[in-house]
């Protein structure tokens, strides 16, 4: 059982609810994203200017991602270049897309537009970690656990990464939906085998 | 590793409607690139590589829309010069693309209907009933990079033993959209592109789509493998590139490694040149780390301006006919070296043997990709 690879940790941010390996981090009813988004970020206490500056996708994926990692992952262990992020969604960019294309009306946004390509979530994950190995952005219609599972295990298994980040992030208006695995090689304290199941499990479990 | 074959290709660009035309044309120095005049997509002239017509002529219904049209006649013609189909169950259709149906928020109203429309998923569904592919197509929009990941995905998925053969099309058109955001980010040239030069002053946009045909069945090569490739983030800015150009390097090294090829075996690089001044500066650095500074290097936007999600599939085909007949393609709009690391910009047509290429990208979000192409053993 050596090849077995495994996720070491999960997050979720879905209907208000942020969680972590599948337990409650953070609640707030507040209906509007953006400010939902915020108070995400304002619980977390973490200090990135950057953040202000996203899209809600780029927010939403972010803060999943800092769910994910916080308090249990050792960026050391690993070399920059072997730890890579495979994100996937239904609605690409267009939440921001549309919000860029009222501005051309007017004067086009260069701040806006920077953001109307999918995988800058992944950009912003990895400049925020340093991560700067293998990164995909795919489109699908729903989160697609064989997919993720055959990619992401084919790059670990043939020694492309040693680490991945992998999931679904999803905004489009008010709907939103962000699940995150961290994918390992060695096991830890509550991981389970990286396998198409454990993923639609958590994901079930994580969209409550 | 399996050895993963090119069987076949198609680039539809306003240059041409296949890859020899395209070849031929490039050969003789003809750009696609013109002075455009259309009010509708900006209030001053500017220079790009557009269509002039709809591909309306393939005779598909009205629900297809011009970028569904545009990639379903790219691989109709790849299709045409291969043994590989659609309905082989060990068949995968890989889709690249930056913006797809974007254009559509300029013109219709908004709705949770138009959503539906725009995303990739109905373009992607549309076009693969339409040829009869029975596995659910893969989309990638990973800015523009998205082209080569597009070839490595299906070169790893062929790999891993799920498929045997994977029609790998892409393509974006240029709108208000996507010119108006350039634009705002002072990136476009206002006359014709000049990579690597030392008056370079941003890029032009490219309208086009690429279709290379994967395969692992040596039967249907036409002599040319996908030997290696990697993809890399610079973990440094979301809208410009490494200050260092050590992330492409670490991509161009792995994508090396994997071809078992070193410095000395690279005949030429196809490189990105989008001819911003950060982006060539970055890949001669890259080119420089990865010990490449005397292999020619040849940047194809002069002719087709940044084709977005099709230019790596684009570039990547002409790298494989260039392989094919002994040719490196010259960088047309350059003249003099403007770049602070030495590099051999190729400037003319130039005929000797060739065995590997390497062609490079990268792209918003701080991505990078190399992707090495090779000859078979018995190919001269």
């Amino acid at each position: 059982m050596s090849n077995d690879l495994y996720i070491t940790a999960s997050s979720s941010i879905n209907t208000n609810i942020v969680s972590k390996n599948e337990l409650l981090v953070f609640e707030n009813k507040e209906p509007d994203l953006s400010q939902f988004l915020l108070s995400v970020y304002r619980h977390l206490d973490t200090q990135y200017p950057k953040f202000h500056k996203m899209d809600n996708l780029s927010k939403l994926g972010w803060l999943a991602n800092e769910v994910l990692l916080k308090d249990s992952f050792d960026t050391a262990k690993y070399k920059p270049e072997d730890i890579g992020i495979v994100l996937s969604n239904a609605n690409s960019s267009l939440d921001n897309d549309i919000k860029y294309m009222e501005t051309v009306k007017e004067i086009a946004s260069p701040a806006l537009f920077v953001y109307t390509l999918p995988n800058i979530v992944i950009g912003e994950i990895s400049i925020r970690h340093k991560f700067k190995g293998e990164n995909a952005f795919f489109i699908n219609e729903d989160f697609d656990a064989a997919f993720i599972q055959q990619y992401v295990g084919n790059l670990m298994h043939n020694e492309v990464l040693q680490c991945c980040i992998c999931g679904w992030v999803e905004a489009l208006g008010e709907n939103y939906k962000a699940v995150l695995f961290l994918i390992e090689k060695d096991k830890s304290s509550n991981s389970v085998i990286f396998t198409k199941e454990n993923l639609n499990k958590i994901y079930q479990i994580e969209n409550g | 590793m399996t050895d993963i074959f090119i069987s076949s290709d198609n680039i539809l660009s306003p240059i041409g409607l296949n890859t020899a035309v395209n070849f031929e044309r490039l050969k003789q120095d003809n750009s696609g690139i013109k002075k455009q005049e259309n009010k509708e997509m900006s209030e001053q002239p500017f220079y790009a590589a557009l269509f002039e017509n709809d591909f309306s002529e393939n005779g598909l219904p009205d629900i297809f829309t011009r970028f569904e049209k545009l990639l379903v006649a790219s691989v109709e013609d790849a299709f045409s010069k291969t043994n590989v189909k659609a309905t082989d169950k060990k068949t995968v259709l890989i889709i690249s693309t930056t913006k797809g149906n974007i254009s559509l928020l300029e013109t219709e109203i908004l709705s949770d209907e138009l959503n539906k429309r725009i995303s990739l998923n109905t373009s992607a569904k549309l076009v693969a009933d339409h040829f009869g592919f029975v596995n659910q197509p893969i989309i990638i929009s990973n800015a523009c990079i998205s082209g080569m990941l597009a070839i490595l995905t299906g070169m790893r998925l062929i790999q891993s033993g799920q498929y045997d053969h994977a029609v790998v099309t892409g393509a974006d058109l240029i709108s208000k959209f996507v010119l108006s955001g350039f634009q705002s980010f002072q990136a476009v040239s206002p006359s014709v592109c000049k990579p690597f030069d030392a008056a370079r002053d941003g890029i032009n946009l490219g309208e086009g789509a690429g279709t290379v045909v994967l395969t692992s069945n040596k039967e249907y090569s036409s002599g040319i493998k996908v030997s290696g490739g990697s993809v890399s983030n610079d973990a440094n800015h979301i809208s410009g590139p490494s200050r260092t150009g050590e992330e492409l390097n670490i991509a161009i090294g792995k994508a090396m490694k994997m071809a078992q090829v070193t410095s000395g075996d690279i005949g030429f690089i196809s490189a990105h040149g989008t001819a911003t001044l950060f982006n060539d500066e970055m890949e001669a650095k890259a080119i420089n780390l990865a010990g490449l500074q005397s292999a020619p290097v040849n940047s194809l936007k002069g002719y087709y301006g940044h084709t977005l999600g099709a230019a790596g599939l684009i570039e990547s085909i002409i790298s494989i006919q260039s392989l094919k007949e002994n040719t490196i393609m010259p960088t047309p709009g350059f003249e003099s070296m403007g770049v602070t690391q030495p590099v051999n910009v190729s400037t003319t047509v130039i005929q000797t043997p060739l065995q590997h290429c390497l062609k490079t990208a990268s792209g918003f979000g701080g991505c990078n990709a190399a992707l090495v192409f090779s000859k078979q053993q018995n190919q001269q």
